[in-house]
């Protein structure tokens, strides 16, 4: 028997809980919590309850130990059929659009016919750890058979040891701040303070906008209180951003707390499925998902810059495809700082890094800047890492179909060096 | 290194130095066979509308050099075309980066208001030269430029590098090389010689690139130029005529040592030694010239290199100094150096020098400043420059080079004999703070006795570190 020939996999819509600012409107809601809110709005956007679906696929980039199931739980804490299937997967920032492409490859193949693929974190609720020394003490303590044994194990224990141990966003390999990182890459492209809190503010001026026209009613659903994201300022103008210190890069820094996105609480998601499922519930498609592409960089010694993944990434994706980097109606490059995007940019656009580093004969050039993040991204919208991947898929899906057909990219670095990246065409 | 240098670079020694204000030389990088030219980061650089940097990008990576370039599309465009993985430098770049070479392409600079674009590349970079780090200005000859304005402006980049010179400090050094418009492909040889330990004491000089040169071939064997050559070598029984003779040896040449019979032992020792041969003569001798040029067509089929090392000094000041001082300097610095040349160029393309030949010639300091009880010497030395300007035109025709070099003080016996408290002046009063080696000589000359260096004629460079005498 031969297996089936691939299918489109198609995206049907999304939904997403507004994002909010780290330690504020989510500061009591888990992971668990917010992602399961995300998925009960999907079920009842497509009226999914009680459906079985082949799979949900999410993850979260910071997570506690206790959640080792945390997308499988939260299926469990739905209106989903308890029948359907999930597993977490974690690529940092790229969670959530890894995790549609894995849904999309599994319907491409007929192995499903619909999935959820998304992702939640909070900066709020975060996981505490022990301290490495008194973990190794307790776990010496229990290997011991007697209570004289325990104690004398527990003897060992030091005041400084019960201070816990606090995830921190920076690198293993280098010790540098992801932000730390980018103020090394942007210095290096000469990415002006200017350019990027001009990035900033159309972030603010798009999202809001989209916000305005009714673009954002069926993408979010409100929670707890918030029913925008929390981090949007309609209002922002240069001046104001102009006025903000540098954050990274020390005092002559170009990247500010303003251009860079702020520590985030949330969660999205976005369903997809075959053509043929759609039909069979009157679902109308707004973009199939054609293809994607992930790569990693050597940042650890300094050949390139962390967030740089994504500008090998889209090359290797647009040549697989017989693809311009001109050839898109719409760009969806997350702003993980605005620097990210515009180093990115520039790098497309240099001879030297396109001959020399990625092979080519001739610059990818410069696209056209009116079609980037036309609704807004993460800068004002906010970053809760592996939920951004769904935000960006069903906002992109969305916009396509809304303008009544074209092709799409997304871009999306991410730690460790990654950049995960794909297309989308209505 | 002098006992000083050694001194000030102990831990104690820095200390004092830096409390107390003295001189803090740095030990010189010096090339060993195999090292890469420039070991390090090297910023290319260039004035909007220059028209170097595709050539300047293809020496850099021919010569394997790490390289980054300002993000202007005709700097990343050449780097491209050049196969540069250049890294893109904007000044904001805070990087941790030293660089061992700053290169600045100055040929687009028509007028004196654009010279801000030395200030603009520079100022930021400055700082950041490494230890014994090069910088390098190519610029056009003033005498080539279109107009008024364009001579005047590049004819002001001579101030600029004389003064960085004795701005940069710890060992770094600086260039001024003018290219002649039509020389754009003949600049390897001097770019990497300038690039290179090779060029350790050489500082704030000036150099001109004509088109005459011929085009370097891409195989070219950058660790032996000489493979394959002749090379005659005068006063090579020791000091720097016998480094010269090794350094020439170890770019490939085979070599011809000449010195007077007094010294032959010590010359075959020196020509054993490289595989040489030594010829003992006395080159104020009345048929010197023919003796010395049917040895060369009988042994060798003619030369390649020529050397005119040889040299004495009789000190003494003039009211003090008979005629025997005077003419015995005249003879043997300026005179036999006339002779012998004529005789190894008479016969057109019959001639004992071989075409594409090297002359060069050793002038002194002493010749350009003046010395105070070296009349007879400063003439003859200023004489040498004479031959240079003099011969460079008829030599160019037969596609051969004359050129001289001008050492200041050089570690040698003869320096060693010179009094303390002058022996200490003289180290201490150039931009490096210390003494040349003989080898720092040798290099100079192996550089003009390349076949990569065809367009260098004509030119005078003082291996000085700078020194103030003179400058």
């Amino acid at each position: 028997m031969t297996p089936a020939a691939p299918r489109r996999a198609v995206v049907l819509g999304g939904n997403r809980i507004p994002f909010a600012r780290s330690d504020s409107a989510y500061k009591k809601a888990s992971n668990q919590d917010m992602l399961t809110a995300a998925l009960d709005g999907l079920v009842e956007r497509f009226g999914l309850a009680g459906e079985r679906l082949g799979d949900v696929v999410a993850g979260a980039v910071l997570k506690h130990s206790r959640d080792f199931n945390l997308t499988r739980e939260c299926v469990l804490g739905s209106r989903l059929a308890p029948e359907t299937p999930a597993y977490d997967i974690q690529q940092a920032c790229g969670t959530g659009l890894e995790a549609a492409i894995l849904v999309a490859n599994k319907i491409a193949l007929g192995q499903i016919e619909a999935g959820v693929a998304g992702g939640v974190d909070t900066t709020s609720d975060a996981p505490l750890a022990l301290n490495e020394d008194l973990r190794s003490i307790l776990l010496d303590a229990n290997r011991e058979k007697s209570v004289q044994g325990r104690l004398r194990q527990l003897l060992r224990v030091r005041p400084q040891q019960l201070a816990p141990a606090i995830p921190r966003n920076e690198e293993p390999r280098t010790g540098l701040s992801m932000g730390e990182h980018q103020a090394r890459t942007a210095a290096e492209w000469g990415i002006t303070r200017e350019a990027q809190d001009e990035l900033a503010m159309r972030s603010h001026q798009n999202l809001a906008a989209a916000y305005e026209r009714g673009f954002q009613d069926d993408l979010v659903t409100p929670y707890l209180g918030l029913e925008r994201d929390q981090n949007l300022r309609p209002d922002s103008s240069i001046e104001k951003l102009a006025k903000l210190k540098p954050v990274f890069g020390g005092a002559d820094g170009t990247m500010t707390a303003g251009n860079s996105t702020p520590l985030s609480d949330g969660a999205a998601v976005a369903l997809l499925a075959s053509e043929e499922w759609a039909k069979q519930r009157g679902l109308t498609p707004l973009a199939t998902f054609v293809d994607a592409e992930t790569a990693a960089v050597d940042y650890v010694n300094g050949r390139e810059g962390l967030l740089m993944a994504p500008a090998y990434a889209v090359p290797r994706l647009l040549e697989r495809n017989g693809l311009t980097l001109q050839d898109f109606d719409l760009y969806e490059i997350h702003e993980a700082f605005a620097s990210q995007v515009l180093s990115t940019l520039a790098a497309w656009e240099d001879p030297v890094f396109c001959t020399q580093r990625l092979g080519r004969s001739e610059p990818l050039g410069a696209i056209d800047r009116s079609k980037l993040n036309v609704n807004g991204s993460s800068l004002a919208a906010g970053h809760p890492f592996a939920a951004t991947g769904g935000r960006i898929v069903a906002a992109l899906a969305k916009a396509l179909h809304e303008r009544g057909g074209g092709r799409g990219l997304i871009s999306i670095c991410a730690a460790g060096g990654q950049g995960v990246v794909a297309i989308l065409e209505a | 290194m002098d006992r000083y240098t050694q001194l000030v670079n102990t831990p104690i020694g820095k200390t004092v130095a830096k409390q107390v204000g003295l001189p803090k030389p740095v030990p010189l990088k010096r090339h060993t066979p195999g090292a890469p030219v420039v070991d390090g980061r090297v910023l290319l650089g260039g004035a909007p509308g220059g028209r170097l940097a595709q050539s300047l990008a293809q020496v850099l990576a021919d010569a394997g050099a790490e390289v980054s370039t300002p993000l202007r599309p005709d700097l990343r465009a050449a780097a491209a075309e050049a196969g540069l993985d250049a890294a893109p430098w904007t000044p904001q770049a805070s990087v941790d980066h030293r660089y061992a070479a700053l290169v600045f392409d100055a040929t687009g600079i028509t007028e004196s208001a654009q010279l801000d674009e030395l200030h603009a590349f520079f100022h930021p970079t400055i700082r950041k030269v490494a230890r014994c780090g090069r910088a390098i200005v190519l610029g056009t000859p003033p005498e080539s430029a279109r107009k008024p304005a364009e001579a005047v402006a590049q004819r002001a980049l001579e101030g600029f590098t004389r003064a960085i010179g004795k701005e940069i400090g710890r060992g770094a050094t600086v260039q001024l090389v003018y290219v002649e418009p039509g020389a754009e492909d003949q600049l390897a040889g001097t770019v990497r010689f300038f690039l290179s330990p090779r060029s350790a004491f050489v500082s704030a000089q000036v150099v001109r690139i004509g088109k005459e040169g011929g085009k370097v071939p891409s195989d070219f064997d950058w660790e032996r130029p000489l493979a394959g050559k002749v090379a005659l070598v005068t006063g090579a029984s020791r000091g720097i005529g016998a480094a010269i003779a090794s350094t020439l040896a170890r770019d490939g040449a085979h070599v011809v040592g000449l010195d007077v019979p007094a010294l032959e032992e010590d010359l075959k020792a020196v020509a054993a030694g490289i595989g040489g041969s030594a010829l003992a003569l006395d080159i104020t001798d009345a048929d010197a010239p023919r003796a010395i040029a049917s040895y060369l067509r009988r042994e060798h089929r003619g030369v390649d290199v020529v050397v005119h090392n040889a040299g004495i000094t009789r000190d003494r000041t003039l009211g003090r100094m008979d005629a025997d001082r005077w003419n015995a300097v005249i003879a043997v610095n300026l005179s036999s150096i006339e002779r012998i040349t004529d005789a190894l160029i008479e016969g057109g393309r019959k001639a004992v020098l071989n075409e594409g030949g090297r002359i060069v010639c050793v002038s002194s300091i002493s010749g350009i400043a003046g010395n105070a009880g070296q009349t007879n010497y400063a003439t003859s030395k200023a004489g040498v420059i004479g031959i240079v300007n003099a011969y460079a035109p008829e030599l160019a025709r037969r596609g051969a080079t004359i050129n001289a070099v001008a050492p200041g003080f050089i570690e040698t016996q003869m320096t060693a004999k010179v009094p303390l408290a002058i022996r200490e002046a003289g180290r201490r009063m150039s931009s490096l703070w210390q003494g040349g080696l003989p080898v720092d000589v040798a290099e100079a000359i192996a550089w003009f006795a390349s076949p990569a260096t065809g367009g260098v004629n004509g030119n005078v460079v003082r291996v000085c570190g700078q020194s103030l005498l003179g400058a």
